[in-house]
Parts: structure tokens; sequence; C-alpha cells
């Protein structure tokens, strides 16, 4: 869909600017905006460039650089850190083959960090897209990348 | 045994959340048309007798909220819902909104007449992708049965619902940083006051409270303020959503009455210790929240009896650890998640959360010793707490004070 049919359907009020990125990115298939979609917001809500720029950075969903397919988001709270969180980041980081806040050169995979996700219950947890994996271990991290790798060669 | 006392929690898993029809048959909305069968002010009244105090963590007695707001000049008024839950540990906003939506919507349109309100916006944060789509279907639902829109129930009153996403900043929480981020800006924090019920949202007068505070509006209404205050302790009336997580059996959310001990939430609703392992500490309240050991395990739950013993209830969180776990890496990862959620605004906060942490790592170096560490850290906390300017800023005081009293040989 083009991002202005996606902006349109939006009132033009600045207080749209947060729901209007959020659809902006998750139309783009790499999950990030483009300094293109920044100036058609900006346009569109009669405001600066620089502003929506400054709001890009300050929060930590938006991204200006290519993500992949799939952003993995790893909780970083401190009780998924005490459920040994950290020993699943790095398990993550080597299937995956990259480092925090990269992307895999064939733009498939993103791993980034989040704060405290909601679901302490059930530490250690991490998001791909939109759905929450939990009770993670070892065993459980390296089914779920081989299904999404199986899926992917369909 | 002590059993749950549901109130935010009592539809929970009874109906379907994608069904209006499902919570209406559960009597649900009954208390709007009650509601919108009495003036503004016996609303107002009521809450402010019922002692409910918000459920987000600072407790404030949400009655007088609403009778700042009423108070307030000014014909156009708002009603925010915060629902960017992100103390760590906490949980229970989320199972709310995912399992019974329409609790929020109704405690919601009360709180708007009785301000008289037109126009209610719900601030949820980006991940809670789930949340966000049941509040879609639940209010979509509700304007086409007429309980969101023109002549509520014919009564004349009109409000409609907006949602608004987050986009990842703890932050954001904080109620003036919040309405920031939904005027479509960066989140930083405004000098309070003035107080959001003299000017919020818009510069306007705005009722802010938290899913958990506004979900026991209806009961309210529905029970009357003396049953609601006859319930819990004298000071904090009413019940608590806990969200218990950790070294514990059963890990989950469990609602009761004020009052009730660390230990019967444990032990009693949790499971207790798992594999048997010997309680070692709690952290309340979340991040933002203080560190306890054994001898709190029999004070009552609520803000001030809390408070006595130098520790917080904040959102209900309870972290539990084992004697296995780390009091000083606990420490560490409760600083590293504040040095990265601070905006940067304020100096004590933008210098002050590195160097905190500079004093951690200086001991794992062992260039400093932990006694050393813990006394400079209260140090630096302390005029962080006092020159910051949002909560932020003055939480890191709360974890390090209360480990100096509890766990200062440990550390």
């Amino acid at each position: 869909m083009d991002n202005r049919d996606i902006i349109s359907k939006f009132e033009q009020r600045k207080d749209n600017m947060l729901n209007i990125l959020h659809a902006v990115q998750n139309n783009n298939p790499n999950n990030y905006l483009t300094t293109e979609d920044l100036k058609l917001v900006a346009e569109y809500l009669n405001t600066t460039y620089s502003s929506v720029y400054g709001v890009v950075k300050y929060y930590s969903m938006f991204s200006l650089k290519p993500r992949g397919k799939y952003v993995i988001r790893v909780c970083k709270s401190p009780l998924c850190h005490m459920m040994d969180g950290d020993n699943l980041m790095q398990e993550i980081k080597d299937i995956i083959g990259i480092g925090l806040g990269e992307t895999t050169d064939d733009l498939m995979f993103s791993i980034e960090s989040s704060e405290c996700l909601g679901h302490c219950a059930h530490a250690p947890v991490m998001m791909i897209n939109e759905k929450v994996y939990k009770n993670l271990d070892s065993f459980k991290i390296k089914n779920v990348f081989q299904s999404i790798k199986l899926n992917e060669q369909k | 045994m002590i059993s749950e006392y549901r109130i935010a929690l009592k539809n929970i898993d009874k109906y379907d959340p994608n069904q209006i029809d499902d919570y209406i048959q559960l009597g649900g909305y009954e208390a709007i048309k009650k509601a919108l069968g009495k003036k503004p002010e016996e609303i107002i009244e009521s809450v402010l007798n019922s002692g409910l105090r918000g459920r987000g963590g600072a407790g404030f007695s949400t009655g007088l909220k609403n009778k700042f707001t009423n108070q307030s000049e000014g014909l156009e008024k708002y009603v925010v819902c915060n629902a960017d839950e992100g103390e760590p540990g906490t949980f229970k906003d989320r199972i709310i909104m995912e399992k019974d939506p329409h609790i929020l919507l109704e405690g919601m349109i009360i709180s708007a007449y009785a301000i008289q309100a037109s126009k209610a916006y719900i601030y949820i944060r980006g991940e809670y992708t789930e949340s966000i789509e049941k509040l879609e279907v639940a209010i979509n639902q509700a304007r086409e049965k007429g309980i969101i829109g023109k002549n509520i129930f014919n009564s004349g009153f009109n409000v409609d619902f907006e949602i608004k996403l987050g986009a990842g900043s703890y932050l954001c929480g904080e109620e003036l940083t919040l309405i920031e981020s939904l005027e479509g800006k960066r989140g930083n924090p405004r000098i309070k006051p003035p107080f959001p019920a003299e000017k919020g949202l818009f510069g306007k007068p705005t009722l802010i409270n938290n899913v958990e505070t506004f979900s026991h509006i209806p009961y309210i209404i529905e029970k009357g303020a003396d049953h609601y205050k006859s319930l819990g302790t004298e000071k904090s009336p009413g019940t608590k959503v806990f969200t218990i997580s950790g070294d514990v059996i059963k890990p989950g959310y469990y609602e009761t009455e004020m009052g009730i001990t660390l230990r019967q939430l444990i032990y009693d609703f949790a499971g207790g210790m798992k594999n048997d392992k010997e309680f070692y500490a709690a952290i309340l309240g979340g991040a933002a929240g203080t560190f306890v050991n054994e001898s709190v395990l029999d004070t009552p739950m609520g803000y001030d009896t809390l408070k006595e013993k130098g520790a917080v209830l904040g959102s209900g969180a309870i972290m539990v650890m084992s004697k296995e776990r780390s009091i000083f890496d606990m420490t560490q990862s409760i600083l590293e998640f504040f040095k990265h959620e601070s905006c940067g605004k304020c100096v004590p906060c933008r210098v002050g959360m590195p160097q905190l942490l500079l004093l951690m790592d200086r001991v794992k170096r062992n260039e400093l010793g932990r006694v050393e560490a813990l006394d400079l850290l209260l140090y630096e906390s302390e005029y962080m707490a006092k020159s910051s300017l949002c909560p932020l800023g003055q939480s890191p005081i709360l974890p390090i004070k209360s480990i100096k009293q509890y766990f200062e040989k440990q550390f």
C-alpha cells in the first residue's frame, strides 16, 4: 500500500504523529522509516522535518536503518536478566550470527533489546515481530529459529 | 487459607473479550446506567469516599484527582488512561486489557461523565500488541452499541475514545511525560506543577489514571463507596493486583484485599519457593522499587505500612529472589535499565546514571570496597533524587536505600 494512502486515514493532527509513524513503519517490509517517509509525515502534519526526526530518534521502536524481516526483541528487564536472559541473548546472537542492534546481510533478522515486555511470570521472554515467546531455554530458542528458517525455505 | 478477592480481575477468563454481548451478560455496563442516573458530583463523592488510591504506583487519592479536575476551569476536559505499563515485574494492566477490555472502558466512561469530559484517550505501549488489538475491537463494538459516542443510554452525555500508541519509552509511563508523548512529541518530562488536573493534555484539565485504577470504578458505583472502603485496610482500602515473578512455584497475577502479607502472597498464592530454595529477597514495586528481606514477610501490604518499613507497594510487582541470587547483580541490572531509559533532559539524571554504574564497575574491578560503594551510591542517588525533574531520576535512591537498610552486608 502507498504510504500516502496509509497516512491519509489519520486526521491531520500533530498528536497522531506516533500512530502515523507506527503505521508507515509497519508498511515497510524492512521495518524502518526512510527520509522520504519522515518528509511525508512532516508535510502531512504541517510541521518540520527536524521535529519528526527528533520524535523518531527518541523512541526505541522506530528505526532509521533497514531491519530484518524478523525483528527479535529480547527482554532485558532485571527479572528476565535474573532468570538467565543474558545467556539466552548470547545464544540468539550465536545462532543468528550478529550482535545486538545489528541486522543480517540478507535482511532476515535484527536483534534488539527491549524494556520489560510484561510477561514476567514466564521469564525469560522475547518478541519476534508481534509474537511473544515465553519460558525460553536453549532448546526452545533453537526450535523457534529452526522453524522460522524452515518456513523461509518453503 | 485466604482466597483471592477480585474486583479489577472479576471477569477474567469469564468471557470472550472479542464479544461485548458476553460482557453485558455478565452484568457489564450496568454501572454506567446507574452512574448516568446520578449527578456527576455524586460520582465524584462516591469515588472520594471509597478511598481508592492510584494503582499505578504513586497511590494518590483517585477521588481527589476527580475533584481537582472537575474544579478546574474550562469547558474542554479529557480523560486519559495510562496503559504504558513498563515497570519491570508488572503485567497486571496487560492482563486486564487482553482479557477484560470492557471493564476499563466502563470505568473510563463513568469517570468521563463525572468530570464531564467528552473525549477519552488510552495511551498504550507499542509492544502490547494483543492489548491494542483487544481494545480496538472493544471500542468499535461499544461504539456500535451506542455505549461510546453521542447520547449514551439517552442521557445526553457524549464521549468518544481514541487509542494512542507509545513506541518504547519507559519514561512515558510518567503522567506528564505521557501527555507530552500523547501530543505527538518526544517524551521529555514537564515541570510539575501545574498538575494534569489543572493543565494536562493540550493544556486542558485532564484526569489521568492507571488501567487498574479505572477498572475499580464500575465496582464502586455498583456496590457503593462504603462497601469498597470496608475492604482492605483503613489507609489502603480495596483490593490490589499483585504480579509475582522470579523464584516461586506459581508465578502469576493475584488480586487480594490490601493488607495481605508478602508471606501469604508468596507461600499461599504463588505456591512457595521453587525447588525448595530458601527465600532471600523480594523486590517490591519494580525497578523503581525496593528490596526487602524476610523481616518484611509479615508486614501487611499497603501504601503506608510498607512505607514505614522503608519499602514501597508501587505497581504491585513482586520479584522474588532465592538464596543463590545476587543483590549486587540485580542492582547492576536495575541501574543499567535506568541509564538506558534516562531521557537526557536534565543533567543530574543524564550524568548521574552512568556515574552510578561506574561505581558498580569499580567494585567489580576491586578498586572500591562494597561498603564504601554502597555509601557512594546512596550519596549520588540522593542528589539525583533532589535535583532531577521527573520520577526517573528520583528512582535509583529507592532500591539503593533499601539495600542499605536490608542488605548492607550482602551487597
